[in-house]
């Protein structure tokens, strides 16, 4: 049961931010809601004010950031997201990631600002996003500060907002020459949650050797996270399958996820195991067709 | 404090005040008396209570009512047009696209949705249009099917 609280619709991001700065910690911000009403059925969250921003629409845009890469303002749905023609060459990625995200209904309503600040390791912007090297913008009434999304999460359903900011944009830069970036999720029904998700962004160098590469584990841990490990076992060498299998064993050892009724933790570490080298190779492929 | 919501549901204004705690779903069953739309799961997995807001497809009860303001809502009961069924209504008729019927209007409301931004849907794209909505009898593939002669235009639009 849902308990009662105050509701507040501000039209413009100065207003919200007005409203968050006088409640405090005793207001939460809605959007989509497609995370936030489940936590408030339970009861796990109960505010006193609810402060509904899915009506600012200035938050609601995709644009190029003038150096070939995104600005997504953080009230765009996934399906907007999913369907833009903008999500092509190094971006792709993004609406691959978005049409798995959830059912069309929950894609149509729910935002990707949302998901980011719900702060489930389990959710699947946020692997996609770090292996992207995305950051994001926060403001509050005093200004504003970006955070790289790979710092946003801080534990289970905990980010980096402080109280009286709102996560208002999150910036794609352009992918490097000769990069290219993969995801994928394990999860018994399409369309749910990751049991584990793997993201994988692979820069090219001379003779196809490894130039750059950045692994993002999702479920695999308290927060979203990067597996610099196995990362480092294939930065700059010239990416074989046996290097690939040892990223992908480097990756489970890393991971630190927990047993739950999805998947036991062993579990969870196999999958990490699996995935990364599947994923690592498909960018790879990517980045010689890019 | 109860709060005003207007919207318009099957093209009738409706002028009502309601908690702000309210979900989309009770405002149309409980308020407007409107209970062809189901809740199901009430947590947004099980998509009885799929209705259209501004010509996409969402769950109702992962909604709170006041954030559908000013909208523009089709529910099941928005379908017919007087007594003449939909082309998908009439289709699911023909298939025997329900059992016991529960996850229907949802699965009406989905695949209606799907035919409006995609009026010519392939079998993967259908069962990816339903994808957010369980029938717990297992009647898929007849959905599948009735779905597929409205696309295949065995079933004519009523005037």
């Amino acid at each position: 049961m849902i308990k009662d609280f105050e509701h507040f619709a501000p039209k413009t991001l100065k207003e919200a931010l007005t409203l968050l700065d006088k409640y405090q910690d005793e207001a939460k911000i809605i959007c989509g809601g497609q995370s936030l009403l489940i936590l408030m059925r339970q009861g796990l969250v109960a505010p006193e004010y609810l402060i509904d921003i899915k009506g600012i629409s200035e938050l609601s845009y995709i644009k190029s950031d003038g150096k070939g890469g995104l600005k997504i303002g953080a009230l765009t749905t996934h399906r907007t997201i999913e369907k833009s023609s903008q999500m092509r060459d190094g971006f792709a990625v993004l609406a691959e990631m978005e049409t798995r995200l959830a059912s069309i209904q929950t894609r149509n309503w729910g935002t990707i600002g949302g998901n980011l600040c719900h702060g489930d390791p389990a959710g699947d912007p946020a692997p996609v996003l770090i292996a992207l090297n995305a950051t994001l913008k926060m403001a509050s009434l005093k200004g504003e500060r970006s955070l790289p999304v790979e710092d946003f999460t801080l534990d289970y359903f905990e980010t980096a907002l402080k109280t009286g900011e709102l996560l208002t944009e999150i910036t794609v830069p352009a992918p490097p020459a000769h990069t290219g970036t993969a995801y994928t999720k394990f999860n018994i029904i399409e369309s749910d949650l990751a049991t584990v998700g793997v993201a994988a962004s692979i820069t090219l160098g001379a003779g196809d050797s490894c130039q750059d590469i950045r692994i993002a584990l999702g479920a695999a841990a308290a927060t979203p996270m990067r597996a610099k490990k196995a990362e480092a076992v294939l930065k700059g060498k010239k990416i074989s399958d046996a290097l690939l299998a040892q990223a992908g064993e480097t990756a489970s050892t890393e991971a630190d996820p927990i047993s739950d009724m999805q998947a036991s933790e062993e579990y969870r570490r196999e999958l990490v195991k699996v995935l990364v080298p599947r994923i690592s190779k498909e960018a790879m492929a990517r980045a010689k067709k890019a | 404090m109860k709060k005003e919501l207007k919207l318009k549901v099957n093209g009738q204004p409706y002028d009502i005040f309601v908690k702000p705690k309210t979900l989309l779903v009770e405002a149309l069953r409980d308020h407007l008396a409107l209970t062809g739309t189901k809740r199901g799961c009430n947590s947004s997995s099980c998509g009885a209570c799929t209705i259209m807001l501004n010509g996409m497809a969402v769950k109702s009860c992962s909604i709170l009512a006041l954030q559908a303001n000013g909208a523009e809502i089709v529910t099941i009961e928005g379908l017919a047009k007087g007594t003449e069924l939909s082309p998908l209504q009439k289709a699911f008729l023909d298939h025997g696209s329900y059992q016991c019927g529960f996850c229907t209007a949802g699965m009406l409301m989905a695949t209606t949705a799907l035919l409006t931004e995609n009026p010519k849907p392939t079998k993967q794209e259908i069962k990816e249009g339903i994808d957010g909505n369980i029938c717990r009898c297992t009647g898929y593939n007849s959905i599948i099917r009735a779905v597929t002669a409205v696309v295949k235009g065995e079933y004519k639009e009523a005037k």
